[in-house]
């Protein structure tokens, strides 16, 4: 019988959330690294057991784990992130110039087909790869040193990478995302980068069509059609059919297309999820009601999917990396909340339940279908 | 032997209690004792100080023998309490009131 791994990072552990194909009776272990910020736990597609955590506090630094066995024990991997060569400066909030300065690692990605080989999203800004298991990092630098970069400056959450994409059927391709440059590809395995930013349209920078300046909140995309990728932005819902080289919007009926989360069902490359969040200044679901939006139509065309989601009296985010599928046949759709709750519909999101209610704010959800 | 206590957080990464026994070769500095403290304990490579210019973390503070050494310079010999194992040296999570 196949299970589902659930991988949750917190502002105060990781846990790991574990169920049969059915779905509905859950073991819940945890916390990991208690007391320390959990980013991301992402696991290798080529083997499933080994899995990479980002472990971080602002006391203590960044820590980097690693498990061998599902995450029943962990071990630290390297935690030495180093920009490549003089790191030079971006803009600061104040349209200053600030030197390139390594915070904490957002977003973990594992290769598609070699476990021991791992890219780390990092701020401020940057890429890295390991292809140790996370023993030593090195800076891809050509990202952070792209033209455009000495103008790019941090969001609200600071100047992160926080979605990397690797494509499955073009393997030099990879799709990076960075608040507020916006995003990014590479189709020569990270040497050189291209902004692919045209057709988003922000109105609070300068100017609103820039090549970069715009706040990317999340990419997805469906491993079957690899040059269609949905975005999150911080406002409007963005899709691209060529691999980022234009985009158009497809926000539709939603109530609002501000928020941070998006993914894609793992059966129909149609059919896509957010959570819209009320706006920029009230990170908080509208008219306090929980909704997932589903659109079966790639966009524009958005139902409210609320059965066993509260529809009075919420008040939580849902954060970009905090939303993820299982491949069973029955599409499961994941989602955990600034409030601790993670929820799953075993049923692509016709019907929710809370897996755990009051786990610490959720900033991760990863999952992980096993044979 | 040098006594060093740990903070909580950085007890749970190194799966150690509240405080660790390190032997130093050579003067005893706070060089000397994180040089060591770190090569016993890998984990806390980089939690404690910068793994590249060695400066403390800024929200970290070093004690002794009731003074706060944080200051002092990292090849200054630590007081002789602590040389002598019977003072500890505490690395301490700033915090804050309120």
């Amino acid at each position: 019988m196949a299970s589902v791994r659930v991988l949750v990072g917190t502002r105060k552990g990781a846990f790991v959330l574990t169920s049969d194909e059915r779905r509905q009776n859950w073991k819940v272990d945890g916390p990991h690294f208690a007391g320390w910020e959990v980013y991301h736990v992402n696991g290798s597609p080529a083997d499933p057991d080994r899995l990479y955590a980002s472990q971080s506090r602002g006391w203590f630094g960044q820590v980097l784990q690693r498990s061998n066995d599902g995450g029943a024990t962990w071990e630290a991997a390297g935690n030495e992130f180093k920009y490549d060569g003089t790191p030079g400066t971006h803009k600061w909030y104040d349209n200053t110039d600030h030197p390139w300065e390594f915070a904490r690692v957002w977003h973990l990605e594992p290769s598609l087909n070699d476990p021991d080989t791992v890219y780390a999203g990092v701020e401020d800004a940057a890429l890295f790869k390991s292809v140790d298991a996370g023993k030593t990092w090195e800076e891809l630098p050509s990202l952070r040193t792209h033209q455009t970069a000495p103008s790019w400056a941090p969001g609200a959450g600071g100047l992160c990478l926080h979605t990397i994409i690797l494509d499955p059927k073009t393997p030099d391709r990879i799709f990076t995302a960075i608040s507020s440059a916006g995003a990014f590809r590479s189709d020569d395995a990270g040497k050189t980068w291209k902004a692919i930013n045209k057709g988003l349209h922000s109105q609070y920078i300068p100017d609103p069509d820039a090549e970069v300046g715009h706040c990317v909140h999340r990419l997805a995309m469906h491993p079957s059609r690899p040059n269609t990728l949905f975005m999150q932005k911080h406002w409007d819902v963005m899709r691209t059919d060529d691999a980022g080289d234009t985009w158009h919007e497809i926000s539709g009926n939603l109530p609002t297309d501000f928020g941070f989360a998006i993914d894609v069902h793992s059966h129909e490359p149609e059919t896509v999820y957010v959570v819209p969040i009320t706006s920029d200044s009230d990170h908080f679901v509208p008219d306090g009601k929980l909704r997932v939006y589903r659109s079966r139509t790639g966009g524009n065309e958005w139902e409210a999917l609320t059965k066993g989601l509260p529809q009075e009296n919420c008040y939580v985010n849902v954060l970009r990396d905090a939303m993820a599928v299982d491949s069973l046949d029955k599409c499961g759709v994941y989602f955990g909340t600034s409030g601790g709750q993670v929820y799953a519909s075993a049923d692509a999101g016709d019907s929710w339940n809370p897996i755990v209610r009051d786990l610490p704010a959720v900033l991760s959800v990863q999952v992980q279908t096993l044979a | 032997m040098i006594r060093v206590v740990l903070p909580a957080n950085l007890r749970t990464l190194a799966s150690v209690g509240r405080e660790v026994e390190l032997e130093v070769g050579g003067p005893v500095t706070q060089r000397t004792v994180l040089d060591a403290l770190e090569a016993e304990y890998p984990m806390l490579r980089g939690t404690i100080r910068d793994q590249t210019t060695k400066r403390r973390r800024s929200l970290l503070r070093f004690f002794a023998c009731e003074e706060d050494l944080s200051d002092e310079s990292p090849d200054a010999p630590l007081p002789d309490q602590v040389i002598a194992g019977r003072e500890p040296f505490l690395i301490i999570g700033a915090i804050a009131g309120g």
